[in-house]
């Protein structure tokens, strides 16, 4: 049985290492939540993903939440959540308090680019996975094309996106059905 | 009394910015003007700091715009107030989610969506690459196109990425080794 503790403590861990905001997030999950807690499986992380997009709040939020109700119900989500922030209200307090130009720091900015290239190595990784999973057949790779150039378009907002998929998720299996009685 | 606004603002940020982290920056900038909380330079600030230190944006952002309204408890109440709503409704969703979720319908909507997430994920990571590998400010300013990319940065990613590949370590050295290499290296 996993423990409100357990919860916490994992979700604490990937908010502590999470450079780079929402997505970034991705390869500690399949890590940590998919590889050795066994929580979710990879389909699952990218349904808690899309829903996260179109509900209102910050993804990484909202993906802790989710993980954390389907473990323990409304309490696991408060401890996963909790868990997720915790890092982040600790280590910002530390930092406003005592510095304001964080980020102008030559050492920071140093450790920083080198911390890029990981989460640049981390991410491609993460995303051969994903594709693994995600992009089964032609209708995957068309979705796939579709979305990714229409997402350079500065005024399609992402959530008309991810409705649009979904339509062409209810469309597809639509038709392949009739085409079944038909044939 | 500013510790019931802060509740109430942030929570209504929470509430309405859909769309991640960043999608709370033009909430934030309408909370400095209105009550004063914070100038637009601060909130320049603040998104460099959140951009560069760990964990959610949007998290660090209210933590950090609670602080500088009103202290310590500022920041914790401006950051629970924030994911609030969040918790609410995810919890709703998961409820419904979890009761439809063999549905041959959720299923269909699910097989368009994950192809949809991958592509996303994408977008986001070909932004974190571009800001890693080029160096698009230098270049206007030389035209010169060897100054165009980090070339030191692109040879490291090489390196480090067949070495990842073959040895999988945690990811968390390979982070905690690449911000040592950063500073060695004076990326």
């Amino acid at each position: 049985m996993t423990t409100y503790w357990k919860l916490f403590t994992t979700f604490s861990k990937i908010g502590a290492f999470t450079f780079g905001g929402g997505y970034a997030m991705l390869p500690l999950i399949q890590k940590e939540i998919v590889e050795k807690q066994k929580w979710a499986t990879e389909e699952d992380i990218m349904d808690y993903f899309a829903v996260a997009q179109c509900t209102p709040g910050v993804i990484a939020v909202n993906t802790a939440t989710f993980i954390g109700y389907h473990q323990r119900g409304i309490i696991g989500a408060i401890a996963a959540t909790l868990g997720v922030v915790t890092p982040s209200i600790c280590i910002i307090l530390v930092i406003a308090s005592i510095l304001t130009s964080f980020s102008d720091i030559p050492i920071v900015q140093h450790a920083l680019n080198g911390i890029r290239i990981a989460v640049c190595i981390l991410i491609l990784q993460a995303i051969l996975k994903l594709w693994k999973s995600s992009v089964k057949d032609m209708f995957g790779i068309i979705v796939f094309i579709t979305i990714l150039c229409l997402s350079f378009l500065p005024f399609i907002p992402t959530i008309l996106l991810v409705i649009a998929s979904a339509c062409a998720g209810l469309c597809h299996t639509y038709i392949k059905k009739k085409g079944d009685i038909n044939i | 009394m500013i510790y019931l606004s802060l509740c109430i603002e942030f929570f209504k940020i929470g509430l309405f910015a859909i769309g991640g982290g960043l999608a709370t920056i033009p909430f934030l900038s309408e909370l400095g003007t209105r009550y004063g909380w914070f100038t637009t330079e601060m909130l320049t600030n603040m998104i460099a700091v959140s951009e560069s230190t760990p964990g959610p944006i949007g998290v660090n952002m209210a933590t950090f715009s609670g602080y500088h309204a009103a202290h310590i408890l500022g920041g914790i109440l401006a950051t629970l107030s924030l994911i609030a709503p969040s918790i609410i409704i995810i919890i709703l969703v998961a409820q419904v989610l979890e009761k439809f979720k063999e549905s041959d319908k959720v299923q269909a909507i699910f097989y368009g969506l994950r192809p949809a997430v991958t592509a996303l994920i994408t977008v986001s990571a070909i932004q974190i690459f571009s800001i890693t590998f080029f160096n698009t400010d230098l270049f206007l300013l030389t035209r010169n196109i060897f100054d165009l990319f980090h070339i030191l940065s692109i040879v490291l990613f090489i390196i480090l990425y067949f070495l990842y590949r073959k040895y999988k370590c945690h990811p968390i050295y390979l982070l905690l080794g690449c911000a040592i290499l950063g500073i060695l290296f004076q990326l």
